[in-house]
Formats: C-alpha cells, structure tokens, sequence
C-alpha cells in the first residue's frame, strides 16, 4: 500500500507558522468563512461607532420616521416606530454571538469533565454518565430547550441557561470519545505501568489530545446556536423588546411583513450570513485539522 | 437480526421512560409557586394549601412522578389550558399534517441531496463541487423561520404562483368535498381519485415543504459527499480497479453502496430536527399541523400543551431512530454482526 | 511471459518517486524487491497496473508484458489486463474487498467482468477456492466474517481464477500472524510450481524474501542498488545498503 504515514485524528496539531498561512490560503472555505467572522467581530467591537443612529438599538421613537422604506438616511429602511433598522442590525452582532459563546462556554465546562471521567474512568461512572447524555440526546436539539425556555420567564438569560442545559450532552459525548481512545492507546498504558498519576495523564495527554476536535465541533456549533437562539426568540422566548436582537426583529417585522418587507429580511439575512460564515469557517477548520472526518454532523 | 431487534425495542423503551421523566422535570422547574397561581392572587395561606393538596402538589416528588407516568401511559396528557380539550386528543388531531408537511419535506431532502452530494463527491475540488459545498451549507445555515416569510412574500405575493396558506383551498370543500380516510390530505385525495383537492393540496404543500426541505437536502449532500470521498480512499477501491473495474462501474457499485448509510443514519436526525422546524414554519403559512399547535400554545404559555407537544415529538423521534436502526442493521450486515 | 521494466520512473511533478533502470521478471520465477517504507516499491506497483495516475503520479519509460508495452496502452486495454493478466493482491487484506458485499459477489462479478459467464463464474470460484485450500462457502460470508489469512487467500484465488500471469503482492502478509505468513508463503510457492504463476513479491522482511524468492532486488529511495539470485544478494551482498539492511535483521544469539 502507499507507505505513508497517517496522522491519527486527535493528533493532528495547528500547522506552524507560515505553513499554517498556507494551508489558510489553500482552504478557501476557512478564509472566506474567517474574514467574515472576522468582520462580524469588528462590528460588534465598534457598533456605537459603525451604527449611524446607536440611540435606535434601544428605546428610541421616532414618530415621523416611522416604517420609511430603504433610503440614503435609512440603508436598511425604519421598523414601526421609526428606529433605523441598521443601525439594529449592527448592535445585534453583539447579542446572537456572545451568546453563541457564553452557551458553548457552559457546554464545555460541564461537558468536559464529565466527557474525560466518563471516557478516562469507565466504570459506573461512565455509565451513568452515559445514560444521562443518552436521555438528553434522545430530544431533537431546539425541543428541549424550548420547552424549558417556555418554563423560564422569557429574557435572553432563560434563553442562554435553556440552550446551555440542551447543548453540553453532545460535547459530554464527544470528549468521552476522545478520552476512551486516549485511555486505550498503548503509551497511556505505559503511563500508568509507570505509576504516572491519572491526574497528570488527564492534563499531558488526554486533553491535549481532545483540544482540536474540541475546536472544530465549536467552530461548527455556533451557527448553529445562533439559529437556535434566533429562533426562541423569533417565538418570543428569548429576548424582548427592546433588545436588538435578529430573532425578535423578524417577528416583530412579521405583521408589517407586506408591504414593509424590509423590517424582516435585513434582521434574517444578518442570521444567515452570521450562521454561514460560522459554518463555513467551521467546515474550513475540520478539512484542516482532520481530514478523516471523525466527527458529529 | 431478532435478538438486534429485541435489544433495540427495550432500549427505545427505556430512553422513552426518561424522557418523559425529564419532561416531568422541566414542568417542575417553573419559578415561582404553582399552588399560589393556581388559587389566585389574593388567595390566602390557607386557600394556597388546600390548592396544593388539590393538585396534588404536597404529596413527595416521586408520588408525582408516578401518577404522571400512570397519566401518560394511560393517555392523560393533561388538558390545554387554551382550548380546554385534552391535549393528546389535540396532538392527535394535529399530527397528521405535520406528518404530511415533514415527510414531504424529507422526501425532497433526499431526492435532491444525494445527486448533488453524488455529482459534489465524483468531481472534488473543481467548482461544481466548491459551488455544491456551498449550498449545502447554506441550507444548514438558513434561518427557517426566515426564509418562509421571504418564499411567502417572492412566490405567493408577488409572483403569485402558489397560494400563501392552507391546506387547501376552502372553497374546494364544497365542489370537492374531501373524505377523511387517512387524515392525510394528499393521500385521500389519491385514495378517493378526487383530483381537484389533489392539486389544491399539492399545490398549498409546495412551499411550506420546500422551506422545511432546505436543512435536510444541506445535510444529506454534505454526508453523502464525505461518505463518498472517504470510500473512495479506502482500499477496497484500489483492490477493485486493480481488478479492472471502470471508474464508473467503481464510483456506481462500490461508492455508492456505501452512500446510503450516512443518509439512512441522518434520516432520523433530520426528521426529529424537522418536526421541531415546523413549529416555527406551519403559523407562518397557516398549516394546522402540531407546529401550529406548539407556536399558539407558546405564545399563549399554555404549559400542559407545551410539555404535550415536546413528549410527542421526543416519543417521534426515539421510535425514528428505533426505525432507522433496525433499517441500517438490515443494510449493512456490520452492524447488527458486532 | 515476463515482465520488463526499462528506465522506469514514477514521479509526483517534479519529486521522483521511483528510477528503475532495468528489473526483470521472468516467467515462473519468484522476484523479491526489498526495502524500507517510502522506497518507491509500492509506486511501482501502481505503475505496472497503469494506476499510477489515480494518486497523481506521471510515469516514464517502459514496462513491457511479454513483449506489448503497457505504458502506451488505451485505459480499456489496460482494464483488460489487469486483474486477467496482472492481479495484485495488497498489504491489508482486511480491507481488500468492499464491506458490504458478500466476498463472492465481487469475487465472481470481477470473473464476468473479464468474460465469464455466470454458472462459469461459480464454478470457476469454487475450484479456485479449493486450490488454495480453503472451502468454497466462504465466499457467501461478508469480509469482517474471514480472517486476515482467509481474505488473503481469497484474494489470491481471485487471481488465479482470473488465470493472471503474474502476480504482484504489495507487503501481503506483513499484515498477517507468522504462522498464518508460512501458510500464505507455502500456498504461493505451490502455485508457482503448479501453474507457472510469475511472483513480483515485495517486502521489507528480508526474512520471507530469503525464504520465498528466487531473486531479490534492493530499493532504496526509487532506485534498484542491488539486484541478483536471492541465496547470493542476501549472504554476500555488495552493496553498503544492503549491507545496512541484513545488518538490522536481529539474529538470535548477538549481543548488538
């Protein structure tokens, strides 16, 4: 067979230095997928200096501006009490991502813990463990955390705490993946041949080894968080007025949809282009970093 | 392939089991205290205790638990606070369209996702692939709730070319009236050789299945090119064109055979990540499906109805993957062997 | 029929990967190439099969069947001979046949391919079967059912029943316990001496080699530096590189 060495998934480091610009370069998705990131991040730093009308992205009424059609004053039109509909799209890059990351943050905290005592340990304890995950996967993923967020008084904590307690089930199962191949591999063995502590397996090599599916299954995530966050709050679970967010904006817009169209489609494309560069440089990060394609969908 | 079969049904059993207990769980974590809502705001001590013991509410959790557990095998899923029917009886009577609209859905999912996933996977790198790439992963992308209203407003207000809501239309039930045989409208329209309905039904079907189709045809082009590729490095395709098999004949019988699997497994993903896409499709073009159900039953913070709804679809989509499983066995003879 | 390979090379762009200048495979004759990972013996293979381009390799020179130079061939002529004049069998057999067929389907659809008919095509598998030992019912099993012995063995009967000429077999038993290896090595030093079967047998053990050829070529980064009869390479080799390599082989008794 063709003799060539093959880098195991969980070992496939970052590319170093300029091999890494390369490799960037060679991967169209990553760049493109990045540099929109990229510039989603700038407009959320600087959105009070970006945002034409920043007084909009809250309480604001302007009744002699209200629902004007796209214009030079107005790029992306007035909603129905005449705040400028930019200027709340920009401010809402700060709301659906940060979001986005205090979720997957939470999911990582719980999920891996309890991932590397499941997969490291087994036993019981990766038993439990497993069954737990298993009854929370069993939900389809926006289910759960809109039956919870319905419980929860609606405001964009409930939401965060509600798609936070729905999302670290998958990273409990990936990282016990990870930990459970580590843990079988012959030079742990020798480790704890050696009297090495299991604390400091945990720490060199195991985790080590689970941070780069770990990255990319995030990367892929957040898309997918702010669809989910977007949608409850579409539903009214989420946000409230007066916040920025996407979600609300497009239902809010719903009853003035015809003939105001642009109430709806400037919020919801900004959920589409964020959730695609996201995706994009998450595909981008996993043709990268592995190429066997070792993980979820 | 029985005793496979058997492990699996208990297994389905089982999950189910917990998932109605965390289902009783979230019911559970309402802020603030039942009793006291219940007996009003002006209710005294006295009036919030002997609310509780009516509710059953200071008998110990686990007591709780299993009259709820009685309740829901018995077919007791509570009365909705906002039609004041039962709210199994509810979901029963909305199922049929979602079920409908899903299936659908899916069906468009494959039928454009694996030829595209296909024609991305025979031809990597050049841009057929990088463009069909790309529009899968819009499709994962796509705001759903977003992309009916745009499809709404662009074919049916100004292009006029499908109707905006509904299963059909009304007035057709009086020249045409449609008989309830599976409750499906489609296929009772076929059934019963009513061909106007059918086309009013296929007609109204269009729109809303094509949004819910978008996730899925996204997701099944992406499996299917990354099944493909993988298969295609594997060394049983070099054995075969050593053998002196055509490219084709390659790509066609031992590719492919292996292209099925990634989509047969995704099927129950993307059916339970479906049903929960109606909700936020079906009020939009006025589907009386379990969508509908849920979106009404949020806005109005029905809780029975709520929790009804998020059992039903769990229970769906645990007896989906039961279903799937039990096919991928019967296809690939790796798994039910291990 | 033998196998001549004239000025072969195989390059990725500009990198060479492989630079034979003259390797002969005589008929019924057993030739060993040995070396490391990464000499360019398995490129070679690829290279006689006129797959060489399917991992983006290019080919010079010449590589003549009997005579008939295949590098010149149109790809249908080149697929009729593969698999019916030159089969390979390769290092893994555990993934040599596709995981979800039944061993027999691809068994006796590679036999239609080149010809047979279908009552042919069984009859043909079975006795192929049996003449490397191994019963004809194995082949209604999947893969994962068969051991790594079993599959190879299979494989190697696919290549007679398709009635190859010569056989090139890429590490086909590194992959294999030694005693299931002794038992693939008896079964191919049977087969030469019943049917003429030239064997192009590449590995880095120069143990098996020393057992099994009758000649033995030494690759080292695509180039042949030694090549002779087997007793004579492996006990008085001339070269440094060669040399090196007995050097590695651990021999019971020293201390090194």
């Amino acid at each position: 067979m063709i003799e060539s060495p093959a880098i195991a998934p969980a070992d496939a480091a970052l590319p170093r230095g300029s091999a890494m610009w390369r490799a960037f370069r060679a991967n169209p998705l990553l760049t493109v997928g990045g540099g929109v990131v990229l510039l989603i991040m700038v407009v959320a730093i600087f959105a009070p200096l970006l945002a034409p009308f920043p007084g909009d992205a809250g309480n604001a009424t302007h009744p002699f501006s209200v629902l004007h059609g796209p214009s030079a004053a107005h790029w992306f039109g007035t909603d129905q009490v005449g705040r400028d509909i930019l200027s709340r799209v920009i401010y809402g890059t700060r709301v659906s991502p940060v979001i986005a990351v205090i979720v997957l943050a939470i999911a990582c905290v719980i999920g891996v813990p309890l991932g590397v005592a499941a997969g490291f340990l087994g036993g019981w304890l990766d038993e439990a463990i497993m069954r737990v995950t298993d009854v929370f996967l069993a939900f389809p993923p926006l289910l759960l955390a809109l039956a919870l967020a319905s419980v929860l008084p609606a405001s964009l904590t409930s939401l965060t705490i509600a798609i936070a307690a729905v999302w670290w089930p998958w990273y409990v199962r990936l990282i016990r993946g990870q930990a459970a191949s580590v843990a079988g591999r012959p030079y742990v063995e020798a480790c704890r041949a050696l009297g090495v502590s299991r604390l400091r397996i945990i720490w060199r090599h195991i985790l080590p080894n689970s941070l780069t599916p770990l990255l990319v299954q995030v990367s892929l995530d957040v898309g997918g968080v702010i669809l989910t966050a977007s949608a409850l709050s579409f539903l009214g679970l989420g946000a409230q007025d007066p916040t920025p967010d996407w979600g609300l904006m497009v239902a809010d817009g719903q009853s003035y949809f015809t003939p105001d169209w642009w109430l709806v489609t400037f919020p919801g494309l900004a959920i589409l282009v964020t959730a695609f560069a996201f995706n994009l440089l998450g595909d981008g990060l996993r043709d990268l970093l592995d190429p066997r394609r070792s993980f979820l969908p | 392939m029985l005793v496979f079969v058997a492990r699996r049904i208990v297994l389905a059993f089982v999950v189910i089991v917990g998932v109605i207990i965390v289902t009783f769980v979230v019911a559970h974590v309402v802020p603030g205290d039942p009793a006291a809502t219940w007996a009003g705001p002006h209710a005294s001590a006295a009036q919030i205790a002997a609310a509780r013991r009516f509710l059953g509410l200071d008998r110990p959790l686990i007591a709780q638990l299993g009259s709820y557990l009685g309740g829901i095998a018995t077919g007791n899923w509570g009365v909705s606070i906002h039609t004041h029917r039962p709210v199994l009886s509810d979901l029963l009577t909305a199922a049929p369209a979602t079920l409908e609209l899903v299936i659908t859905a899916l069906m468009i999912g494959v039928v454009v996702g694996v030829p595209t996933g296909l024609i991305s996977a025979r031809r990597p790198g050049r841009p057929s692939d990088h463009l069909i790439r790309a529009g899968s992963i819009l499709g994962v992308s796509m705001p759903i709730f977003w992309m009916a209203l745009i499809l709404q407003l662009v074919f049916s207000q100004k292009l006029k070319w499908f109707p905006a809501a509904g299963e059909y239309s009304p007035g057709l039930l009086f020249s045409h009236p449609l008989a309830k045989l599976t409750g499906f409208p489609v296929l009772d329209s076929i059934l019963t050789g009513n061909l106007p309905m059918l086309g009013s039904t296929l007609v109204h079907l269009i729109l809303p299945a094509l949004v819910v189709a978008a996730y899925p045809a996204g997701l099944i082009a992406r499996m299917v090119r990354a099944q493909v590729l993988d298969t295609i490095g594997e060394t049983h395709i070099l054995n075969a064109r050593a053998l002196g098999f055509r490219e084709g004949q390659i790509f066609a019988r031992f590719a492919m055979k292996q292209a099925w699997t990634p989509v047969v497994a995704a099927i129950a993903l993307v059916f339970g990540y479906s049903l929960v896409n109606t909700f936020l499709v079906e009020s939009i073009f006025d589907w009386p499906g379990l969508g509908s159900y849920a979106a009404a039953s949020i806005a109005t913070l029905d809780t029975p109805a709520i929790l009804g709804v998020t059992l039903f679809v769990a229970v769906a989509y645990v007896i989906a993957n039961l279903l799937v499983d039990i096919i991928q066995a019967a296809i690939d003879p790796r798994i039910r062997l291990r | 029929m033998n196998l001549v390979l004239s000025e072969l090379s195989v390059s990725f762009g500009s990198r060479r990967v492989v630079a034979i200048d003259s390797l002969v495979l005589g008929h019924g004759e057993i030739l060993g190439l040995a070396g490391e990972s990464g000499s360019g013996k398995s490129m070679t293979t690829l290279a006689v099969l006129g797959l060489a381009a399917t991992v983006g390799a290019t080919v010079g020179g010449s590589i003549k069947l009997d005579g008939q130079e295949l590098t010149t061939l149109s790809a249908p002529e080149l697929r009729a001979i593969r698999g019916r004049r030159i089969a390979a069998i390769f290092q893994s057999p555990a993934t040599a046949f596709s995981p979800v067929y039944k061993v027999g389907t691809v068994f006796t659809r590679a036999l239609r391919l080149h010809g047979a008919d279908k009552p042919e095509a069984s009859d043909l598998a079975a006795s192929a079967m049996r003449q490397v030992l191994l019963p004809p019912d194995l082949l209604r099993r999947y893969p994962s059912q068969l051991s790594g012995g079993q599959l190879q063995r299979v494989a190697i009967a696919l290549a007679l029943a398709l009635r190859a000429e010569i056989l090139l077999a890429d590490e086909p038993t590194s992959a294999l316990d030694v005693t299931v290896q002794a038992e693939v090595l008896d079964l191919l030093r049977s087969l030469r001496e019943s049917t003429g079967l030239s064997i192009l047998f590449i590995s880095h053990d120069l143990a098996v080699i020393a057992e099994l050829c009758d000649r033995v070529a030494v690759m080292r980064n695509g180039l042949i530096v030694e090549q002779g009869p087997a007793g004579q390479v492996l006990s008085a080799p001339s070269d440094p590189y060669t040399i090196e390599l007995l050097e590695s082989v651990p021999k019971i008794g020293s201390s090194s």
